[in-house]
């Protein structure tokens, strides 16, 4: 817990440094050439301005850098709210089944050879979907351990839907089709336009909400079921409230830039490390690192060649490293 | 040497590895076992789509079935025999969709397969004809070297008059490239619905570029395909544009970002046919060749405006034994 002793006002500006940082460099960089005075006077001109620069910077930039912060963020918080809610750090937010849902429902979509916003629609409910079917599930079943029967109806459904997914790229055109759901399968965030935006950005609000407004109580959640019971929280509910909204926030995630990959394992990790396992620091600790890591990733990704670094393979690249790094510095400041 | 003795002799070969195999074998073709008597050859089964297009245009009623599921549209303007032959799945490794067992039982006198030949498919196709005994031809499938496959393929199947034929068309399609006046035009071919994903030069998709005189815009090693941004696109600002998916061509004229691009802006972003088989890829065969055709003449031909759908129909009728009517090609996206 590096930042877990200092000030709040201190942790915020640690935190907000490398991510502002990144935010930067993600306007500096790209394939196109823009010297940064032109890209501040691009945004000093506005978004109506009909030149090069001006649909750079406003149409493919700062949508992709939005749609970045947000999936990264929405990840984040996702995995953090799940991994304190199933009690196991190993979680992260496709534990109940929803990236194999939305992989299967893009790639019926595409086999269908159906236009982008139906690719992302039909992910979109194929999340939903895959996660309501563990819901069903693990309702039905009542003498067990209802996180474990969770987990487990959450991994069946995952295979499910994942054999399906198998199933249609094997019948996929090899030459046409199943490049474009392997792609999809990788995640990016090259494809993102200002629309992508305005319908994924009210979807994963309206599924944080209820995570900021439940803060306080997620933290007992780290209790057993009984105790939790005993100090007046309704377990049952609260465990739907949250699931509803992890899905939310990571269907609609998913749905817009395929799928991403570690981030949700990883940085509410990251994050407890920095300002310990209290949910209400947690919480906008891998908001911010979540957001901020998924832009530097994805700067790489679009400018290191001029073909797209798929997302999922960079967030492993560049994630994987800076995590052993802080799990190793924590382990030495005796957290 | 009897029929028997050359069995023998080929057995002997097949404790060698397979480039013992290959040394006795054309150039273009990989001869696994021994084919039959070119007369003799009755059924055919093609290994993947792009060799199912080349059996269908050499030797149509030899053709066993499609190995990918071919819509009702693409059937609809195949000759009646072509369009009723089922679905039976692919030879590819572990990729196959088709056990070998119904291989077998659909007894064929060869199996024919066109494509990329590397260690990998050589291997596939060795171990196919060991385990089922059935003859195995793989044939180079380069879109450069159409005319050879053509020839070579309709010599082993018995039809050397119409593979002569089809083999003329791709001469004088697959024209040398002078080294021209102007410098070559920088093609971008956009795949997907998004029109973001496109084949890097030397991948076998992309091949029709080259063939039709230009460049292929996405200069990056590699081969195969890949996904690059819009910003990426704004960067290279390709002289033209090519697709065969309808979505992204109608996506492409409306959105605010790709009509910055000069290729789009100035009417030169082309929507290819994609029915039956692609006219630019999808599958990678000799159907391409009406493709490198009207690639070259959108993109040399100072007018550009003569009739698609009659020299579509000359090349159905040439290639695939139908001719469709007009009507039906209008319908076509990209002919309409």
């Amino acid at each position: 817990m590096i930042l877990a002793g200092h000030s709040a006002a201190l942790r915020v500006a640690a935190l907000s440094a490398p991510v502002f940082a990144a935010l930067l460099a993600a306007f500096a960089f790209g394939p196109y050439p823009l010297s940064p005075a032109e890209t501040l006077a691009a945004l000093w001109a506005g978004p109506s301005a009909v030149n090069d620069a001006a649909t750079v910077v406003w149409q493919l930039r700062l949508p992709r850098i939005g749609a970045g912060f947000l999936v990264g963020a929405a990840l984040a918080a996702a995995g953090a709210a799940y991994q304190g809610m199933f009690r196991n750090p190993l979680v992260s937010p496709d534990i109940l089944g929803v990236s194999a849902g939305a992989g299967l429902g893009a790639a019926l979509a595409i086999y269908f050879g159906l236009p982008l916003a139906a690719v992302q629609a039909i992910a979109f409910v194929g999340g939903l979907l895959a996660v309501a079917a563990v819901v069903f599930v693990a309702g039905r079943v009542r003498r067990h351990d209802p996180v474990l029967v969770l987990v487990l109806a959450g991994v069946a459904v995952g295979t499910l839907f994942s054999a399906g997914i198998s199933l249609v790229k094997v019948l996929a055109d090899p030459s046409v089709q199943l490049p474009s759901i392997t792609f999809w399968l990788l995640g990016g965030l090259n494809a993102v336009a200002p629309a992508d935006l305005w319908l994924a950005a009210p979807l994963i609000g309206a599924g944080l909400l209820p995570m900021l407004l439940l803060r306080w109580r997620v933290n007992l959640l780290s209790l057993s079921d009984e105790e939790a019971a005993a100090l007046g929280v309704n377990v049952a509910r609260l465990r739907g409230i949250l699931i509803v909204s992890a899905t939310l926030m990571t269907a609609a995630a998913v749905s817009i830039t395929g799928i991403v990959g570690w981030i949700g394992l990883v940085v509410p990790h990251a994050a407890r490390l920095l300002v310990g396992p209290e949910f209400s620091r947690l919480l906008p600790a891998a908001l911010l690192l979540g957001g901020g890591f998924l832009v530097a990733a994805d700067t790489l990704a679009r400018s290191a060649a001029a073909i797209e670094l798929p997302l999922g393979i960079l967030t492993a690249l560049v994630g994987a490293p800076v995590f052993l790094w802080l799990l190793a510095r924590s382990g030495r400041g005796g957290a | 040497m009897k029929r028997r003795d050359c069995l023998l002799a080929l057995a002997g070969l097949a404790a060698a590895p397979w480039t013992a195999a290959l040394a006795t074998a054309p150039a273009t073709l990989h001869v696994f076992g021994v084919p039959p008597a070119p007369e003799r050859v009755r059924r055919v089964f093609a290994a993947g789509a792009p060799a199912a297009v080349l059996v269908h245009a050499l030797a149509p009623d030899a053709l066993l079935g499609w190995p990918w599921p071919l819509s009702a549209a693409a059937r609809g303007l195949l000759a009646p025999a072509a369009r009723g032959l089922p679905m039976l799945g692919r030879l590819a490794g572990r990729g196959s969709t088709l056990p070998l067992e119904k291989l077998v039982a659909l007894k064929p006198d060869l199996i024919v397969d066109a494509g990329t030949v590397d260690a990998a498919y050589l291997s596939t196709a060795e171990r196919v004809w060991r385990q089922t005994g059935i003859p195995y031809v793989l044939v180079d499938g380069r879109l450069a070297d159409s005319a050879r496959q053509l020839r070579e393929t309709g010599r082993l199947l018995g039809v050397m008059a119409r593979g002569e034929q089809l083999a003329r068309y791709a001469d004088t399609t697959l024209l040398a490239c002078g080294p021209g006046a102007a410098r070559p035009p920088r093609v971008y071919l956009a795949r997907a619905a998004d029109g973001l994903e496109t084949p890097l030069p030397g991948s076998v998709n992309g091949e029709c570029i080259e063939a039709a005189c230009a460049v292929n815009v996405a200069r990056e090693p590699g081969g195969g395909l890949a996904r690059v941004s819009r910003e990426q696109l704004l960067a290279w600002s390709p002289d033209a544009i090519v697709t065969q998916y309808p979505e992204f061509h109608a996506l492409a004229r409306q959105d605010a970002v790709w009509r910055r691009l000069p290729a789009v802006r100035d009417g030169r972003l082309f929507l290819a046919p994609s029915l039956p088989f692609g006219w630019l890829d999808g599958p990678p065969g000799i159907n391409r060749l009406i493709g490198v055709r009207w690639l070259a003449s959108r993109l040399h031909d100072a007018a550009p405006s003569s009739d698609w759908i009659e020299r579509a129909r000359d090349f159905h009728a040439l290639f695939y034994g139908h001719v469709p009517t007009r009507e039906e090609l209008t319908r076509l996206p990209g002919l309409a």
